[in-house]
């Protein structure tokens, strides 16, 4: 396994650039650059209607681009659909099997399309089943699913063919928690197998939790690219929070904070938390050690760092205050040139 | 979990599909359409009922007047109305290809190595189920009215199927309505607005020489009343004219021009 690992992690699994898509008067996709090394978990990250559907959608064959190019190890989505085809799954936002049918009828029909034979395609369903946990609800028909099941029967219909890539369009969205945490362990476990998965959320923990690198995508543009920390780190340093036990502490704490950190504290009215920003970590022994000095007892101390939500909000938020697009724009560039030749 | 997947550089990879995939895909596709049916029977209330309703109704509203009588009239009349109840059934081909078309299912399909005629062929091929089921209960309920037609089983047998091959062509126009339509019930409307001056205006229920001259002309070069003619010859008198060789030719033209518009609609739908 470690081998073929390695094999395919050499290439690009997806190289897009200049991606456009334009409905009427709505640029959908406006110009969309991604690179996504074969063999990691690739997270487009973006509000509602930022143009990711679109974006996976021109991936996998099922929109044509209206300007840019998009090749999936190699090969181009527009003249080399069919081979294209080939390479990947696509699980959608909304479950594409068929209602009307059973689970196993589902499976059987996807891998007779995809070649195998009467015969392989039965066994193939009750293998996927049985992976998916569907073995029990593999006769009933889909409408009495729940849409946990009905996520991974889609997910398994992905897999028949065992493609290289895959394209997961927002694989949780509407689940509960625990739903959630199973579909992220078998996405995980995808990866594991040498597959590369790109899929996209709205959820800023799922990219962190699962991605290897994220793209953040909103009016249609990528407007950050990199590591869930290189992310995180652009928008600044981790955080020290402290709470005191006894309020007639609290400003004997702030001064020394800042004899020793040497920055500015600033306290949260209605909890008494005091926080103030960590650039170096090592000065916080000092600075504990200095208030065990003067005998104030702490109730609760922890450190932060900047979470994928106040990233979102700072580069989002960015854009849709500044008049003029361009101002922002070259800061943004650079990290994508970053995120590019890591 | 599973062992490794294949690496790129060892897949054998083709960018067409052959005939006999393509074939072999709308195979498939069809037995999914059969699935379906199967799954939902309440789909052919419509080519149950509507053969006896209008058998029934047409036959005694008009036998009188047209014929004389109820009997000499079915020889007449069950062509007809076979050929119009099937072709109408084959609208309903393109509201369902629509409202199939609108589920996330059709994604998958469109993103999987398979001959892109394969999901409508498939949809369409399962469907002359429906028109099969019309075609029996049409010829059923004439024998039970007293209908005995003089060209025999075989040749009943054979213009029943004359019949379903040129609706499944027909078909193709409705699917291509439901392609590039918005709604299915958009479909239904363009589909019957077509579908009752072709039907209506042919010989299927009167006979052509009570009609105006400019309205004769019409009904003599309306494809459906060559398809009724063909009916008629091989279920009475079992001969095969003229108008069945029209009505295949006929059959063969509407599906070389509709299915490769429809096909080229359905890929260029978002």
């Amino acid at each position: 396994m470690g081998q073929k690992y390695k094999q395919t992690n050499s290439n690009w699994a997806v190289e897009a650039s200049g991606l456009v898509k334009v409905f009427g008067d709505n640029r959908a996709v406006d110009g969309v650059d991604l690179n996504v090394r074969a063999g990691s978990i690739y997270g487009v990250l973006g509000p509602n209607g930022a143009g990711k559907t679109t974006t996976i959608r021109m991936l996998a064959t099922l929109l044509r681009p209206d300007a840019g190019t998009a090749k999936i190890f190699g090969h181009d989505v527009v003249k080399e659909s069919q081979i294209v085809r080939q390479l990947i799954g696509v699980t959608g936002q909304y479950a594409s099997v068929d209602e009307s049918l059973s689970a196993t009828e589902n499976l059987i029909i996807f891998s007779r399309l995809l070649g195998l034979s009467r015969k392989e395609a039965k066994t193939k369903a009750v293998e996927l089943l049985e992976e998916f946990g569907l073995s029990e609800a593999a006769k009933r028909p889909l409408k009495n699913f729940s849409g946990g099941m009905r996520r991974r029967l889609d997910l398994a219909a992905s897999l028949i063919a065992q493609p290289p890539l895959i394209f997961l369009d927002e694989p949780t969205t509407g689940l509960d928690p625990r739903t959630r945490s199973q579909m992220w362990d078998t996405i995980r476990r995808l990866v594991d197998t040498g597959s590369t998965v790109l899929l996209t959320t709205q959820y800023l923990e799922e990219a962190d939790q699962l991605a290897d690198r994220i793209a953040v995508i909103d009016y249609g543009r990528v407007i950050a690219e990199g590591t869930a920390d290189e992310l995180k780190m652009s928008v600044g340093t981790s955080s020290l929070h402290i709470r005191v036990q006894h309020v007639q502490d609290i400003e004997k704490t702030r001064r020394m904070i800042e004899q020793v950190l040497k920055v500015p504290s600033s306290i949260s009215s209605e909890a008494g938390e005091i926080t103030a920003p960590m650039a170096n970590a090592d000065l916080v022994t000092d600075l504990l050690i200095a208030l065990r000095g003067e005998g104030i007892t702490l109730s609760e101390m922890s450190v932060q760092k900047p979470t994928l939500d106040e990233v979102f909000l700072t580069i989002t938020g960015q854009r849709a205050t500044d008049a003029e697009e361009d101002a922002t724009a070259p800061a943004y560039e650079s990290k994508t040139m970053e995120g590019t030749t890591v | 979990m599973r062992t490794s997947i294949q690496a790129v550089s060892e897949r054998k990879l083709k960018n067409n599909t052959s005939l006999m995939q393509s074939l072999r895909n709308s195979l498939t596709m069809a037995y999914r359409g059969l699935l379906k049916i199967r799954r939902t029977p309440e789909q052919l209330f419509d080519v149950t009922l509507q053969p006896i309703l209008f058998t029934l109704m047409f036959t005694y509203i008009f036998g009188g007047a047209i014929s004389g009588d109820v009997a000499s009239y079915l020889p007449v009349i069950i062509p007809g109305i076979l050929v119009q109840t099937v072709i109408t059934t084959s609208v309903v081909t393109g509201v369902q290809l629509r409202e199939d078309m609108d589920k996330g299912v059709f994604d998958r399909f469109k993103s999987l190595p398979i001959a892109r005629i394969a999901p409508l062929a498939g949809a369409l091929l399962a469907d002359t189920i429906r028109y099969t089921i019309a075609t029996v209960l049409t010829f059923v309920m004439g024998y039970i009215m007293g209908y005995r037609p003089g060209g025999g089983l075989e040749h009943v047998a054979l213009a029943g199927i004359i019949v379903i091959v040129s609706s499944w062509a027909i078909s193709w126009i409705f699917a291509f309505f439901g392609v590039i339509a918005r709604t299915a019930s958009s479909v239904q409307g363009i589909s019957m607005i077509v579908l009752f001056p072709l039907t209506f205006l042919s010989n299927a229920f009167v006979p052509v020489e009570t009609m105006p001259n400019w309205l004769q002309w019409f009904v003599k070069f309306n494809p459906i009343s060559h398809l009724v003619t063909a009916v008629r010859d091989l279920a009475n008198t079992g001969t095969v004219g003229w108008d069945l060789g029209i009505s295949l030719i006929g059959a063969a033209v509407i599906v070389l021009i509709f299915a490769p518009l429809t096909v080229r609609a359905y890929m260029r739908r978002t």
